[in-house]
């Protein structure tokens, strides 16, 4: 065929046994274990990332810390902490399973070249250049920051990790700067998946592969809510802005079952920045006052008892911190400051003017490994931590399943951990679709896995993955849709624009297309207003979630009109469908589910409590994408490790 | 704080079909302005969403030519201040300025290893797919060292 064009590109199809769909750190562990086991095999690989290995995913930026590394720390106890984080409705089986083998994944970051803290025999820290301490794995100390988290020297960790799964994979079998943008179901059987659907951001071409297996692992889901800062400062958000519900909505078009969708992280982080508070509460035993410099957290404590067990933990669920940092805005006694000055001044009186100096360093090391923008925020407010209080603030809600969230799709778990039987389907991460695997964000009903259990989480799945196409040898993928058929629903925000550009003189108002800019912003306008935003408070009930639902409807249908000037267009329409998607589960979930989960993420005020007689469960739905109609339903929640009651 | 590109700086990364910014752009911002009629600046680089910025630096790490800045997002932050790193093979080297004109500069280990000297599996061990219904990962221990006792459901 000839070469492609914007308005007629080339088609570019592929047959693979094993299709990876993300380039993050998930991908890149999947990679890693897949490639080692089909050694020797004539099995076809194929990792299809959307942007550039070496720097995509949540790891982008970087990191200051590793959140999950176990050392000496039991699964159980593990999974303990997690269940109690997310409000007790986790799955115990996924967490312990990645709990046995994170470290594994972190031993190799170090041994790749990762520089990672160590603290030596006087109990001395040191950061990861100095070589004479021994490695994790020879029994080396960590510096703890927190009971499940290390600290590293991490500007470099995806490249780092990155490289370890190109190497293995080989350039031949990685196609970056094409977005997935659907999963296609097989001819034969509706329950399983045979292909997916994209295009290049570079060239005129579509690609579409058909395969046996396919790990989905896209990330979470990043502005589909309103963020507080709206000009420039949009692409500051918490988690990564490139993030777009791709994992959750491609997956509940296939038919996937989805868990847990009600669930958000709304981080309470130093404002606007966004930048990182892990380390000067857990490192430098910082304290978060109100305005008037009292610990929130004990004048409110009693707040905490109305959600037993979950707040009277040794440390009390992230989302009932957040309720008592708002009450005290709501009563007036905000800001809300992290008191750096007193913390820094603190460990200072201790120590020689070298050991401050280091001290000092790693307070902005802390941002510049993984939040750059924080420190442009104190350069430009002149604030230097030993001087000045720094701001904190609840930021918009984000949907993910690795960090501390727990939205997802619901997968098979592990058979040896004493789990129900109906969370075990034969093939481990598999979905309730065949050959649909997922890992990372992608994972729901469990969260706290970080960067090192999203990439162990991914080796998990490959492993399980390459046993499936090794069952499904003599299988053949066969698309439910004919090619063009797909090709023509792909491009349409870019016949849309072709065809009806010159209808107006103003090229981004037109009454026969939305802007995907646009349709962002209704998407965002529509979720803060009445899905629980900052607009709100983080406040809903039926009544607003009722008009939510009709605003979506209509956002959905003028989703076929969105148009695509050009390629980098396409990508962003096609981003802003499955953020659409995302944030239709998310509402219909919250609808259902008729209590308050996760007072301080979001509040349904016409059920405002935990229930935990009629709702400690599950909430899981599947997607008709024919009908577009969603399904929910409870499904029972047990308790695999005994947790506090 | 939206990355920005210094026209003096940039060589369009020498004529090549696409330059190092827009390789490792993570939400595909950077664009390079062939003949100039985007930016009036021919074969220079530019950043095509800045709205859209996580200030995440990988192109500001990977200009050749050290031509990306970062001016803090405008609806937030004064003027004035700059956060500029120097990434080399095992270090990065930080330069903050105030908007006071204070500076302060740190340099941070980034990796104990060359780059490109990973060997992924040297060292590792082998397994064929007879393997693969064993617990465990490709090189892990088969019998992990849990307290399974703890397990409620396990009988």
């Amino acid at each position: 065929m000839a070469e492609g064009t914007f308005g007629n590109p080339e088609i570019v199809e592929e047959e693979v046994d094993l299709l990876l769909i993300g380039g993050g750190m998930a991908c890149c562990g999947a990679a890693y274990e897949m490639m080692r086991w089909i050694e020797g095999t004539d099995l076809k690989v194929k990792l299809i990332d959307k942007a550039a290995m070496d720097r995509s995913g949540a790891v982008a930026q970087g990191l200051s810390a590793i959140n999950t590394y176990l050392g000496d720390n039991d699964p159980a106890d593990y999974a303990r902490m997690v269940a109690n984080d997310l409000m007790g409705i986790t799955r115990d089986d996924l967490v312990y399973d990645l709990g046995r083998y994170v470290d594994d994944s972190v031993h190799l970051f170090e041994e790749w070249g990762l520089p990672i803290w160590k603290t030596d025999e006087n109990g001395g820290r040191h950061d990861g250049s100095k070589k004479d301490l021994p490695s994790l794995k020879d029994g080396g100390k960590p510096v703890r920051s927190g009971k499940w988290q290390i600290m590293i020297n991490g500007e470099s960790y995806k490249w780092i990790v990155a490289e370890a799964a190109k190497k293995a994979l080989g350039s031949e079998n990685i196609q970056e700067r094409v977005f997935i943008v659907k999963l296609i179901n097989d001819k034969n059987d509706a329950k399983r998946v045979s292909g997916a659907i994209g295009f290049s951001v570079r060239e005129h071409k579509i690609h579409v592969y058909k395969f046996k297996a396919c790990l989905l692992a896209a990330g979470g889901c990043v502005n589909l809510f309103r963020p507080r800062s709206v000009g420039e400062g949009t692409g500051r958000a918490w988690y990564p802005v490139w993030n777009a519900g791709s994992t959750y909505a491609m997956a509940a078009e296939a038919g996937a079952e989805l868990t847990m969708m009600e669930n958000r992280f709304v981080p309470a982080r130093f404002k606007d920045g966004y930048g990182p508070v892990g380390a000067w509460f857990l490192l430098f035993k910082a304290k978060a006052t109100n305005a008037i410099g009292e610990n929130y957290m004990v004048r409110n404590k009693d707040m905490l008892k109305d959600y037993p067990p979950y707040g009277l933990a040794a440390v009390p669920a992230s989302c009932l911190r957040n309720h008592l940092m708002m009450h005290e805005m709501k009563e007036g006694r905000g800001p809300i400051y992290m008191d750096t000055p007193t913390a820094l001044g603190a460990l200072a009186e201790t120590m020689s003017k070298k050991e401050i100096k280091h001290l000092e360093a790693e307070a902005w090391e802390d941002f510049l490994d993984m939040c750059i923008g924080q420190a442009g925020v104190w350069a430009g407010e002149n604030i230097e931590p030993e001087k000045k209080a720094s701001e904190l603030m609840p930021t918009e809600p984000y949907l993910l399943g690795s960090h501390s969230g727990c939205c997802g799709i619901w997968v098979s778990g592990p058979t040896d951990l004493g789990a129900p039987k109906e969370w075990s389907w034969g093939y481990r991460s598999m979905t309730t679709i065949n050959g649909l695997f997922t890992a990372g964000d992608g994972v729901g009903a469990s969260g706290h896995k970080f960067s090192s259990g999203s990439h162990a989480e991914g080796r998990i799945a490959a492993k399980a993955m390459v046993k499936y196409v090794i069952d499904n040898k003599d299988w053949k993928p066969e698309l439910d849709t004919p090619v063009d058929e797909l090709v023509k629903e792909i491009y349409t925000p870019v016949k849309t624009f072709l065809e009806h550009k010159d209808y107006s003189t103003a090229i981004d108002v037109n009454p026969h297309y939305i802007t995907p800019k646009m349709l962002q912003f209704r998407l965002q306008k529509i979720m803060d207003e009445y899905c629980a935003g900052v607009a709100t408070w983080y406040q809903t009930n039926a009544h607003m979630l009722k008009v939510c639902e009709e605003k979506l409807e209509m956002l959905k249908e003028d989703s076929l009109k969105m148009r695509a000037k050009d390629l980098h267009e396409l990508l962003r329409a096609w981003e802003n469908y499955h953020r659409i998607i995302t944030a239709e589960a998310h509402m219909k979930h919250i609808q259902f589910r008729e209590e308050s989960r996760y007072p301080g993420f979001y509040y349904r005020k016409d059920f405002d409590f935990v229930d935990e007689e009629n709702w400690k469960c599950f909430v899981n739905s599947t997607y008709d994408k024919k009908t577009q109609k969603w399904s929910l339903k409870k499904v029972p929640h047990v308790d695999l490790v005994a947790k506090a009651k | 704080m939206p990355t920005f590109v210094r026209t003096e700086k940039c060589d369009g990364c020498k004529g090549q079909d696409k330059t190092a910014c827009m390789y490792i752009c993570p939400h595909n911002l950077m664009k390079l302005d062939k003949d100039g009629s985007e930016t009036g600046h021919a074969m220079k680089a530019y950043n095509q969403e800045p709205e859209q910025c996580w200030e995440c630096y990988s192109c500001v790490k990977i200009c050749p030519q050290n031509a990306i800045e970062a001016r803090h997002y405008a609806d937030v932050v004064p003027l004035g201040a700059s956060v500029q790193p120097l990434r080399g093979s095992d270090s990065i080297m930080w330069t903050i300025k105030f908007r006071n004109g204070n500076m302060k500069r740190f340099k941070f280990p980034i990796r104990t290893t060359p780059e490109g000297s990973i060997v992924p599996y040297a060292g590792k061990p082998k397994v064929t797919i007879a393997d693969i219904d064993k617990p465990g990962l490709f090189d892990t221990e088969k019998e992990f060292k849990c307290d399974k006792s703890q397990l409620i459901c396990l009988k």
